[in-house]
């Protein structure tokens, strides 16, 4: 009972932090309200006996997703009052997709094709199971190639990001190490022979 | 007990907003992409979901891949925007017509 009671309560939450997202004023307002939703839905992915997914949500998506979109937010610093007087009039349409996507989801998938099977709890886990050993042996074994292809995808991610957001400025004085390295003695320091001169 | 239903159902309320939001912040880009994570946060419920109550490991690992595009997503999209500020000064979706003849 008491589980349910929490999914029910970090649910309210979850829901209430996403009508924030979307209806918040100030992107900084979204952005923190969007890991509150991150910080329910990793409680109630505990609840959900998925330990392992639900700390990887918090660690990467409140530790470096978000703080990326706070930093870029930030960066930025857009005009938002500007963006909102002038969407004031989309919110019926928003409301009615909204209303039919929530409509078809729920009753059609949810009440009318799974029926009475969807309440029943969930079937026990066997003693001893740990979610994160039964994961990491399927990611390794079965999952072994599509989790080195992720590896790639997240490479290449960065190495584009780096890429797109690099910029070259002139009129900075950078370090370049090979012209450093390769210099030598007699490019800079040059010996005169000379006769001594008498003091006057 | 959570049943199924249950977090179908929050999945289904969760995207469901999202869309919602797409469609009332369609200028501001940073808010659409913060929408689509929120929509593949209720993809990922119901994917875990459906693993947790069929009792196979798989669905998870697909949430873990799930993870893993949305960040490389997330971090190509927001530099791209850095770049895109950088050029235009404006994160506007409709001054993005340069390819408009």
């Amino acid at each position: 009972m008491f589980p349910t009671i929490l999914f029910f309560v970090f649910s309210a939450v979850l829901v209430c932090a996403a009508l924030g997202v979307i209806l918040a004023r100030n992107p900084v307002h979204a952005v923190l309200l969007l890991v509150l939703c991150f910080f329910n839905s990793a409680v109630i992915w505990l609840l959900l006996d998925a330990e392992f997914l639900g700390i990887v949500l918090v660690l990467v998506y409140v530790g470096a997703v978000m703080v990326l979109f706070l930093f870029v937010v930030m960066m930025l610093d857009v005009n938002v009052e500007e963006f909102r007087r002038s969407l004031a009039g989309y919110w019926p349409m928003a409301a009615a997709v909204a209303g039919f996507v929530a409509f078809a989801m729920i009753n059609l998938i949810v009440i009318k094709h799974l029926g009475g099977v969807a309440l029943k709890a969930a079937p026990a886990l066997a003693a001893g199971y740990s979610n994160t050993r039964t994961l990491g042996t399927a990611l390794f074994t079965r999952y072994a190639y599509p989790a080195q292809l992720a590896a790639v995808v997240l490479l290449v991610a960065s190495v584009a990001a780096i890429v797109l957001t690099l910029r070259r400025r002139s009129g900075g004085k950078p370090q370049d190490i090979a012209r450093q390295v390769a210099v030598r003695a007699r490019d800079r320091v040059r010996i005169v022979k000379m006769a001594s001169e008498k003091r006057t | 007990m959570i049943g199924l239903a249950y977090v179908l159902a929050l999945s289904g309320i969760l995207f469901a907003i999202a869309v919602a939001g797409v469609f009332l912040n369609r200028k501001n880009i940073i808010v659409l992409l913060m929408c689509i994570e929120l929509m593949l946060l209720a993809v990922n419920f119901n994917f875990i979901a459906f693993s947790r109550f069929s009792g196979d490991i798989s669905g998870q690992i697909f949430v873990f891949f799930i993870m893993t595009v949305a960040a490389a997503e997330v971090a190509i999209g927001l530099a791209i925007l850095v770049v895109l500020f950088r050029e235009r000064s404006s994160i506007n979706v409709e001054d993005l017509d340069s390819l408009q003849g």
